[in-house]
């Protein structure tokens, strides 16, 4: 029987144009969703339950507005939603904090993620918590085994290795060879029902703050050229303009 | 002043070049950096003496280094570097250590810089759609995106040391799967030529192997050829949901430019476009965009690059 966790973070669907007004990305016309990477988090940790009993819980941290995440994970078959309430722009620091002392609270064993949001793309948080846990935390993982304790398969030079890994541990996944089940109508219905565990926990003060967001430099017009010859010219200026062959 | 500190990028086991990126990062941050090297052979930090710009030389020395695992890793890192901010290389494993080690010293990190000013850091976010900057207010642990700092130059000679370390190590490695070609992964690569469903086929991918086989380029695909084909492995994908990549030269082949895509290789510092469409939205993001079929443009790219390689 394992306690196991999975992050799930809502972001704004990737086919959303980000638009900034001010000095900050204005997201209220956008569609949000789970972070794709967290999809195959949220897989992961369900195999890990078939596969060695216990139980699942997904916890995000952010508003209220966030429970459709949960939800999302509750109607593909998640036993718990917890919510850690708080709105604010939170540094590395301060969020690793506090999902480490919700997980303690939780008991957590093993914690699945995904490797990164698609909103920061930072990949900071798997290995992050793991830290504050004391744990061993493997990033970038591309499958995993439960037998006979948790293995899992993960990019390292020239290929991949084969890992494995002492429990408790973090471990965030990136898109793997795992299908990422849909969910049926019982689930979205018990989705529906399900009441989020919204808890509070104490947050410290955040010591990287967000000065501004900016449109990222428009680029220069290229240039264009027609037919397959043109080529011939784009090396030879790739190596005498580009300077990078 | 607190000191800057910069981890060497280790690679086949030597200095990465991007580590004297990461000391023009440091210098502009405000110090004269102190560079740890992490390794198991201490020669190998002899290497990083001569990058201009380096106070001093450490050479992190524990059989830790030899294969990656995070916690012990960090636990031997943090217990050579002094106090202050750490500067990293932005690969994965990189950016999983710089996160391990910002955590056990209860510190922010901050991911992908790619640009400097005093304290003020600026990022992608929104997988490249905007960019933010952030303030520090103290010590944190940055990572630096490769190919945007100068590379400072190798006129130095700073003091080398050796200091033993250690920490415990929470992974084991049972086994590594080399790939089956010995061309190089998008993820380590300079120069990345990719195909997309425009190529018809796999089979036509081996044009695009032939090209990078005589740049030293690795080949990377869109998520469209990945799912259409079986033969092109996930492990090729460039995007949102592949690899995001930020090579010197990025040449895009029959891919239309979804924005996905460009999530994960619009930072390129080159773009080249071989696309039949003049309206596929990739124009918009190439240096050199190139209205054509593959068919057409793929033999003269190559008989031009090989007689330039020659
Ligand atoms: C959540 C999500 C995540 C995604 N993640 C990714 C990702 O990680 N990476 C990714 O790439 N996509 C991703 N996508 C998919 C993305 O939206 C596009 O569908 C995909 O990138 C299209 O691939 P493509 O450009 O190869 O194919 P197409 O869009 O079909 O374009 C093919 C192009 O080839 C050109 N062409 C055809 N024949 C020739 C010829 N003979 N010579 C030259 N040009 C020719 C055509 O003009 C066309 O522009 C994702 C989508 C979603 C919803
Ligand atoms: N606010 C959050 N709430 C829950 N999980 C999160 C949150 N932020 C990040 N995560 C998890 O950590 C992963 C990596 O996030 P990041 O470090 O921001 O790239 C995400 O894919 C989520 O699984």
């Amino acid at each position: 029987m394992t306690n196991i966790v999975v992050l799930v973070k809502q972001v704004p669907d990737t086919n959303a144009k980000i638009v900034v007004s001010g000095d900050r990305v204005d997201l209220s016309a956008v569609k949000k969703v789970m972070s794709p990477y967290d999809e195959f988090a949220v897989e992961t940790a369900l195999r890990h339950r078939e596969a060695a009993g216990g139980e699942v819980t997904a916890m995000t941290l952010g508003g209220a507005g966030a429970d459709k995440v949960l939800k999302d994970a509750k109607a593909i078959g998640v036993d718990h939603i917890v919510r850690i309430d708080s709105e604010a722009e939170l540094d590395s620091n301060a969020l690793q904090t506090a999902l480490a002392s919700a997980l303690s609270q939780l008991g957590a064993e093993v914690v699945y993620c995904g490797k990164s949001a698609a909103d920061s793309g930072a990949g900071s948080t798997g290995p992050g918590v793991a830290e504050r846990m004391g744990w061993a935390s493997v990033s970038n993982v591309i499958s995993v085994a439960f037998e006979g304790g948790l293995s899992v398969v993960a990019p390292s030079e020239g290929g991949n290795a084969k890992i494995s890994v002492n429990m408790p541990a973090v471990i965030s996944c990136d898109k793997g060879d795992v299908k990422v089940r849909k969910p049926n109508v019982k689930g979205i219905m018990q989705a529906k029902k399900a009441q989020v565990d919204v808890k509070s926990v104490d947050i410290p003060a955040s010591s990287v703050a967000i000065v501004a967001h900016t449109m990222p430099p428009a680029k220069p017009a290229g240039k264009s050229y027609e037919g397959g010859a043109a080529a011939a010219e784009v090396a030879q200026l790739l190596r005498d303009e580009a300077n990078v062959i | 002043m607190t000191e800057t500190i910069v981890i060497a990028e280790i690679a086949k086991g030597t200095i990465h070049t991007t580590t004297s990126e990461l000391v023009t990062a440091a210098l502009a941050m405000g110090g004269s950096p102190l560079v740890i090297v992490p390794c198991s052979d201490a020669s190998i930090a002899d290497a990083a003496a001569s990058i201009q710009g380096a106070s001093k030389v450490i050479a992190a020395k524990s059989d830790v280094f030899t294969h990656y695992d995070a916690a012990g890793w960090a636990a031997a890192l943090d217990a050579v570097a002094p106090a202050g901010t750490i500067l990293t290389a932005a690969t994965p494993q990189s950016k999983d250590l710089a996160a391990r080690l910002a955590a056990r010293r209860s510190l922010s990190v901050v991911q992908d810089v790619v640009a400097i000013d005093g304290n003020q850091l600026t990022s992608p976010v929104y997988s490249g759609k905007a960019m933010q900057t952030v303030a520090l207010s103290g010590p944190a642990v940055v990572s630096i995106r490769a190919n945007v700092f100068d590379a400072a130059p190798s006129t130095g000679a700073a003091e080398v040391s050796v200091v033993d370390t250690t920490g415990n190590m929470a992974t084991a490695v049972q086994e590594f799967m080399a790939r089956a070609s010995q061309r190089l992964d998008v993820a380590e690569a300079n120069i990345i030529i990719s195909g997309g469903r425009g190529m018809g086929s796999p089979d036509n991918f081996v044009h695009l192997e032939a090209i990078a086989d005589t740049i030293g380029a690795a080949v990377g695909a869109s998520r469209a050829a990945v799912d259409t084909w079986e033969a092109i492995p996930h492990s090729m994908q460039v995007g949102q949901t592949g690899k995001t990549v930020n090579p010197n030269l990025y040449i895009a082949v029959g891919i239309s430019g979804a924005i996905q895509h460009l999530a994960g290789m619009r930072s390129s510092k080159y773009i080249v476009a071989i696309n039949k469409d003049a309206d596929a939205p990739i124009f918009q993001h190439a240096d050199y965009g190139i209205v054509a079929t593959w068919e057409e443009a793929l033999p003269v790219l190559q008989s031009t690059l090989s007689g330039m390689m020659a």
